[in-house]
């Protein structure tokens, strides 16, 4: 996927100017070896990520959704090299950050924060809160050591946090103030981009919409970047400008969260949807069950990857890869989705009859 | 935490009391006695005569039941008496003063050297996990830790008081020193130490492969945390991640092995004293098990278990040195 295909459909929040490319990942790849026996021979390997590409302009939020083990945290790891990737290329700004090495790869790390979903393994527990939050600015010689202090109890309070909490450790928090400090952590660093992978999903649902808020009043506040992975339609499309859903290593749509919401094209996308659990009884979509489970991501199906869950699923889809397809912003791979787009002309009109194929209505 | 001194010195007694009484009723229910193990089953010409036997075994207070010596024993060690040796007619307090500085000159020394060493084989073998090296490396210290010390012992002086005889290499086959007490202070203590190595060398190697393989797992454990990803996200270092991040948090396990060796530290090693002839608390241990010494065995057991005890308490305050989430109060 090229510079020019992603956010077509501006949001209102940032309609005017030219969008700057931030970040561009590129046929990304991350496979784990699979060792076996007394000489550790490499048996297999597990296709975590296996070629996903997508843009996020500078201020955006892409959203990255999936079922466990599709390989989503491990887009967002590869992306800030905290895992090798094995091929394809991630840019920032440009430059390709899989070259990058020594004093470069740790200026890059500044500049790409992430959070983790556990704040009670995230945080070191032998380290106090000023500890964790100078330490990067240690790393990175940033400001003078005297203003330090001053400068985590700042961190601190944008994220909603008393100073008084700097010198107390990590287990005398709560897990929504965890993350709290967890967030004042990626952001000390004055970072552009930020992976979320998953923020919100450890913590109890009363204190998941502050952090969201919160998260959200950052990125308005400071013009963040985030990639944000989450098993959680619902929260995402809140969230994030442009909603990618990926499953067994790959990116079988993409659309802007307003389009996906409504009109999902891909049959694994409409399936998720519809298990979206909706108040308004208008919009509760009639629940579709997928078969099976998610197959091993060692050895991947032939095809398109869904083929075997797949109720829509023809010969055409076990023989070859779908090739990607673009609407209006729209991207699926899926055959049926785009025979079915090239027999309706029109996005929402064919959303509409594969939804109608799927639930045998 | 005066409660938890007061708890835990209770505790201690209590256990104390325990292991001694068990162990003295151990001992004194072994076949044989101080009396005749010393003469008439080593020696059938010097049969005793039952008479002699029944006067003797007064005079040693051996007439009456073990719960009755338990409780004089006892009563003399309040009094701060740890008795006198019946094989070697000396004061128990003695012979250990005597014995603990060959001990601690060998298990101190070993002790040190496998720490040093351990430490940094361990985080070497977290930080290059399956790497060929690492693996090649883990594989050797698994060789030596399944090698038995009597064996590995008989091999080195073999190699050392044997086959390398007359060469620069060779080394005392056993025992401490060779050299009068009178001999000068400077060559006396070159000479201890010549006789010290290959106990020293046996006592490490073990103690090494164990301890570099735990360290290396409580790494490994470590290191899969989700911290020690945020650190490097922080732009960490490896070296920082491994030693700040992961290390530290390793201390934990490694204050409790480090307490665990207090006992061996002080007590030594029994089959090493023994197949080197070094003058230390093993041997003695062993020996006067053999002699049947009761008081000897007695004075022994309370040592080790004292600095069992200590060990166990020295590891509770170092937890809460090393670990902000342990506290005494809670």
């Amino acid at each position: 996927m090229s510079g020019d295909g992603g956010f077509p459909s501006d949001s209102l929040r940032q309609a005017a100017g030219p969008v700057e490319t931030l970040l561009e990942v590129d046929g990304l790849q991350t496979h784990f070896p699979i060792r076996r026996g007394l000489l550790r021979r490499r048996v297999g390997e597990v296709r975590a990520v296996d070629g996903v590409s997508f843009t996020i302009p500078r201020g955006r939020t892409l959203g990255l959704v999936g079922e466990s083990g599709c390989g989503k945290t491990t887009v967002g790891r590869s992306i800030l090299r905290l895992v090798e990737p094995t091929g394809g290329a991630v840019r920032y700004r440009g430059t390709d950050i899989g070259r990058l090495g020594g004093r470069a790869l740790r200026d890059q790390r500044r500049r790409m924060q992430i959070v983790f979903q556990d704040p009670y393994g995230s945080l070191n527990p032998r380290m106090t809160v000023r500890a964790i939050l100078e330490e990067g600015l240690v790393i990175h010689s940033m400001g003078a050591q005297a203003d330090r202090r001053e400068t985590a109890a700042v961190a601190l309070e944008r994220t909603g946090l008393d100073r008084e909490a700097l010198e107390r450790y990590p287990h005398e928090f709560s897990g929504g103030q965890r993350q709290r400090i967890a967030i004042a952590r990626a952001l000390i660093l004055q970072p552009e981009f930020v992976v979320l992978d998953e923020p919100i999903s450890a913590l109890d649902v009363s204190i998941q919409a502050q952090v969201v808020n919160l998260l959200v009043d950052l990125r308005e506040q400071l013009g963040l970047t985030y990639l944000f992975i989450s098993h959680d339609l619902s929260v995402v499309e809140q969230f994030a400008d442009e909603v990618a859903v990926m499953y067994l290593g790959r990116i079988v749509e993409q659309a802007t969260a307003a389009e996906l919401a409504q009109a999902p094209l891909h049959p694994y996308s409409i399936a998720l949807l519809s298990a979206v659990p909706a108040i308004d009884p208008a919009r509760r979509r009639k629940r579709i069950i997928l078969s099976g489970d998610v197959p091993s991501p060692s050895q991947p199906p032939s095809g398109c990857r869904f083929h075997p869950r797949c109720p829509l699923a023809e010969a055409v889809c076990r023989q070859q890869d779908p090739p990607p397809l673009r609407a209006h912003g729209h991207l699926v791979h899926c055959h049926v989705a785009s025979r079915q787009l090239e027999a309706s002309g029109d996005v929402s009109l064919a959303a509409v009859a594969l939804a109608e194929r799927l639930t045998g209505e | 935490m005066a409660g938890y001194l007061v708890q835990r010195t209770v505790f201690g007694l209590l256990t104390l009391l325990v292991i001694t009484a068990v162990v003295y009723g151990l001992a004194r229910n072994m076949p044989g006695t101080p009396l005749t193990s010393q003469l008439g089953e080593s020696d059938p010409s010097r049969k005793q005569n039952p008479a002699d036997l029944e006067r003797m075994k007064k005079a040693y207070g051996l007439d009456k039941p073990w719960p009755e010596g338990y409780r004089l024993w006892l009563g003399n060690v309040i009094r701060g008496d740890l008795g006198r040796s019946i094989s070697r007619k000396q004061p128990v307090v003695t012979l250990i003063g005597e014995r603990i500085g060959p001990t601690l000159l060998v298990s101190g020394t070993a002790f040190t050297l496998v720490w040093f060493l351990a430490v940094p084989l361990g985080l070497y073998a977290a930080a290059r996990s399956g790497s060929p090296d690492e693996r090649l490396t883990s594989l050797l210290l698994y060789v030596l830790y399944s090698f038995p010390t009597f064996v590995a012992a008989l091999f080195l002086q073999i190699t050392f008081a044997v086959w390398l005889k007359g060469t620069p290499w060779e080394l005392p086959l056993f025992g401490m020193t060779d050299l009068p007490t009178d001999a000068p202070w400077a060559s006396r203590v070159l000479d201890i130490a010549r006789h010290a190595i290959l106990p020293v060398v046996c006592q490490t190697y073990v103690a090494l492969a164990y301890d570099s393989r735990f360290i290396k797992a409580t790494m490994e454990e470590a290191i899969r945390q989700d911290y020690v990803r945020t650190a490097r996200a922080k732009g960490a270092g490896p070296w920082r991640v491994l030693v700040l991040h992961a290390f530290r948090n390793t201390l934990i396990p490694l204050v409790t092995l480090l307490g665990l060796s207090l006992p061996g530290l002080i007590g030594g090693s029994v089959i090493i004293e023994q197949v080197f002839s070094w003058p230390g608390m093993g041997r003695l241990f062993f020996e006067s098990i053999r002699e049947r010494d009761y008081p000897t065995i007695m004075g022994l057991t309370l040592t080790f278990s004292l600095a069992t005890l200590l060990g166990q308490f020295l590891a509770d305050i170092l937890y809460c040195m090393v670990d902000p989430r342990v506290s005494v109060e809670s």
